[in-house]
């Protein structure tokens, strides 16, 4: 024990004299407004072009937080690798699942890190309140002129002031099923959503199965998942223009397209011929995690899943997920075609807290095609995809995330945000997921859900 | 008239040890020991399942309970490969950092809270009980009410000092960690090492200052040895929170000192899909702890009484 706490000891005055020594060599690296002069390391390197422009940003650093946790932040270090190789900028990544409450405390107490990617529309909408983010530079507005369309440069402005440009995206409008249980029942993909149904129904007269399957349980955001349902069909039922009042509160929540929306939704959800396939009844749905939603679907006791692109990481290891796999997913088709492909989806955006030169720097490359495609590079595995047309969907390694690149590419898609990350929090994430999740648990009908999460909004 | 108080005396001392004798045959009779043993086995086996669970493969702990464990064993350490070896950064980063962050945000609430604990229980000063009563007071303070005030004067200070938080932060930014965890625990430290020292009997002070010891001598001297075990018993009860503490790192901290914990909440991915991990993630933190909790029980134990039994 003395030993131990001796060397404790030695160790503790150790670490303060090197602390001090520290102190005492932090003071000259604080230049930081200003452009920076000299000359970019990697100037006149073809790779380089479009990075070189801010000058030698040798030994300044850019700090980055995010959400995004090992093992998918690799990917995204190795991904600005030729940033810091032609700039000479460091860039220092720190992930964090709490994220969301700490950018908030960090920019309060005014020590926020420099780039932030921000998941949701209404959190950058808080964050611009607190007059701490910077707008972005011009390079970047052009940028996403370039390569993002307009919806999505929608969702990085607030109050007509552009501040944040689209980072990954994800499409939440899927369908999973098993290409190898289609194959064996000579099932073909539904285009139409009638198709679906009929399908649907098809697999249930059956009686082999169960054609849905469903989870929402997810601790305390229980009920999302059912919340992106409604989103979806919403979409589809009332069309862009209908979701986009219903997000904004123009209408209200318990409007009658919402109603016809949620009924729609309940046709399958709440019908116990079609769910909950290899998992229980009804209710099941309400107590299954949303992680365990879709697998009876390996087990051939469920054909349908709706969920997003990023459950492709929820299936075991050693799951063949391809076009001929043992997973896959179509995209939810569109009810009639008066409103086009609509998309429900998510991703982040890149918001700064700073102007200094490498800031922008970084954040122009990160609104290029050039990150993008770079990005698709180094995640060799998949489970990352970005709404920049300038990607190159071959460079993208899954099929599932190749096929999310294709939607979004599409020009017939119409992208919305998924609603619920844009309401505020008391709705958003909080009476519309427990109204969503009463709805299923406790069978409370939809105009009573509905009504309920509309007085829970006050303006 | 002197005698009956005596005979009561004894008639209490007789009762009391009949009570004692009782309550020694009670506990140890076989039935109680058969209690004792199955309410440990009731406690022991939730954790018996999750240690099960930490060596079971992915595929198992997602579909069946640990209790299948025992009719179709699987066994596998690939949970602790991918705690260990699965982050881009290696474990003992992080382990380095919990302990980098442990030792001084111990050793610096004990010692000031000694020889703070020493004034408040043996110097005489005006505004003592007030004083005293204030950092009583601030024990109900919740520490999620101070953060942002707290971190807004690190990063930036009054009257010109250096900020100790933000992106060039002195000592790796390890100050702020250490002065939060000491700032939040002194109240407790001082109230706690004040209540056992003024235990202490007087006379053993006043003999000292007699032979001519000043305040330093009787701190050194006499208080010092006699508070070891209360010492050693807060030294643990300060080691396993800042050890286990995962909100203050988070706040004060960044990705450069995180400790242990902070690798932990991450464990399960960023959307929840490696939740199989926890198990054995909770074992590798779980170590040291025990390790330190074994290594100083007796203190620990005889910490505990001292409070309670000497006075």
């Amino acid at each position: 024990m003395r030993s131990l706490k001796r060397s404790g000891l030695a160790g503790a005055a150790v670490l303060l004299a090197a602390s001090a020594a520290l102190a005492g060599c932090a003071d000259d690296s604080d230049g930081d407004s200003g452009a920076a002069g000299g000359t970019a390391p990697g100037d006149g390197k073809a790779e380089c072009e479009g990075m070189t422009e801010w000058g030698d940003l040798t030994g300044r650093d850019v700090t980055v937080y995010t959400s995004i946790v090992a093992p998918e932040d690799q990917p995204h270090i190795d991904s600005w690798k030729v940033f810091e190789d032609c700039t000479g900028a460091d860039v220092k990544y720190e992930g964090s699942k709490e994220f969301e409450a700490q950018l908030q405390v960090r920019v309060q107490a005014g020590n926020p890190p420099d780039i932030a990617y921000i998941p949701q529309p209404g959190l950058l909408k808080t964050l611009v309140g607190t007059g701490k983010v910077v707008e972005a530079p011009d390079g970047v507005s052009e940028n996403v002129d370039e390569f993002f369309g307009e919806d999505w440069k929608g969702y990085g402005t607030v109050d007509d002031k552009f501040y944040a440009a689209p980072l990954g995206a994800n499409v939440k409008s899927f369908v999973w099923y098993s290409p190898k249980m289609f194959a064996e029942n000579k099932w073909e993909v539904p285009e139409t959503w009638d198709d679906m149904m009929a399908l649907t129904d098809e697999i249930a007269k059956a009686g082999d199965m169960k054609p849905w399957c469903a989870g929402i349980e997810s601790g305390e955001a229980t009920g999302w998942p059912a919340t992106d349902w409604l989103e979806d069909v919403l979409l589809r039922t009332g069309g862009p223009d209908v979701y986009d009042q219903w997000v904004n509160h123009e209408i209200p929540f318990n409007d009658p397209a919402v109603v016809e929306g949620l009924d729609t939704v309940g046709g399958i959800l709440k019908n116990e011929d079609y769910v909950n396939g290899g998992i229980g009844d009804v209710k099941s749905i309400a107590t299954t995690p949303f992680q365990e939603g879709g697998l009876p679907i390996l087990d051939g006791e469920c054909a349908l899943h709706r969920m997003a692109s990023f459950y492709a990481a929820n299936w075991p290891e050693g799951t063949d997920v391809s076009e001929n796999g043992d997973a896959f997913a179509f995209y939810l088709p569109p009810i009639g075609d008066e409103f086009g492909s609509p998309v429900l989806g998510g991703g982040e955006f890149v918001a700064a807290f700073s102007d200094a030169p490498e800031v922008q720097a970084f954040q122009t490359f990160l609104s290029s095609d050039t990150w993008a495609n770079e990005k698709a590079k180094t995640s060799p595995l998949g489970g990352w995809v970005s709404a920049n047309t300038g990607l190159e969907i071959s460079n993208l390694a899954s099929p599932i995330d190749q096929l999310s690149a294709e939607i979004f590419q599409d020009p017939e898609a119409v992208f919305r945000f998924d609603g619920s990350d844009q309401m505020p929090g008391a709705v958003g994430a909080g009476s519309f997921w427990t109204e969503m999740t009463a709805w299923i648990a406790q069978d409370q009908s939809t105009e009573d859900s509905l009504t309920k999460i509309e007085e829970s909004w006050e303006d | 008239m002197t005698v009956i108080p005596e005979e009561k005396g004894v008639e209490a001392i007789v009762a009391q040890e009949s009570v004692a004798a009782t309550a020694k045959r009670g506990l140890s009779s076989p039935w109680a020991s058969l209690a004792a043993v199955v309410i440990a086995v009731l406690w022991t086996i939730p954790t018996f399942g999750l240690l099960v669970t930490s060596f079971r493969p992915e595929s198992d702990i997602t579909s069946s309970g640990w209790w299948t464990f025992l009719t179709d064993p699987s066994f596998t350490l690939d949970n602790y490969d991918e705690v260990l070896n699965g982050s881009t950064t290696n474990l003992a980063t992080y382990f380095i950092n919990s302990i980098v962050i442990t030792i001084p945000s111990v050793l610096i609430p004990i010692s000031i809270a000694t020889m703070a604990a020493y004034a408040f229980a043996w110097m005489k000063f005006p505004g003592r009980d007030f004083l005293f009563v204030a950092i009583f007071a601030l024990q109900i303070v919740p520490i999620q009410v101070t953060m942002i005030p707290l971190l807004k004067l690190y990063v930036q200070p009054p009257f010109d000092l250096m900020p100790l938080a933000g992106s060039d932060a002195p000592g790796g930014g390890f100050y702020t960690i250490w002065l939060s965890h000491a700032i939040f625990a002194l109240p407790l430290a001082i109230y706690l090492l004040h209540n056992f020292m003024s235990q202490i009997p007087g006379e053993l002070i006043e003999s000292a200052r007699v032979d001519g010891a000043g305040h330093v001598q009787i701190f050194t001297k006499i208080m010092l040895p006699l508070m070891a075990p209360a010492i050693a018993a807060f030294g643990i009860f300060q080691f396993l929170w800042v050890w286990n503490d995962l909100l203050v790192a988070l706040v004060f901290g960044s990705s450069e000192n995180a400790p242990l914990t902070a690798r932990l909440a991450e464990l399960s991915g960023t959307r929840g899909q490696d939740w199989y991990l926890l198990s054995a993630g909770a074992f590798v933190s779980l170590v040291v702890p025990l390790i330190v909790f074994l290594a100083l029980q007796r203190y620990f134990v005889r910490g505990l009484l001292a409070g309670s039994v000497k006075g």
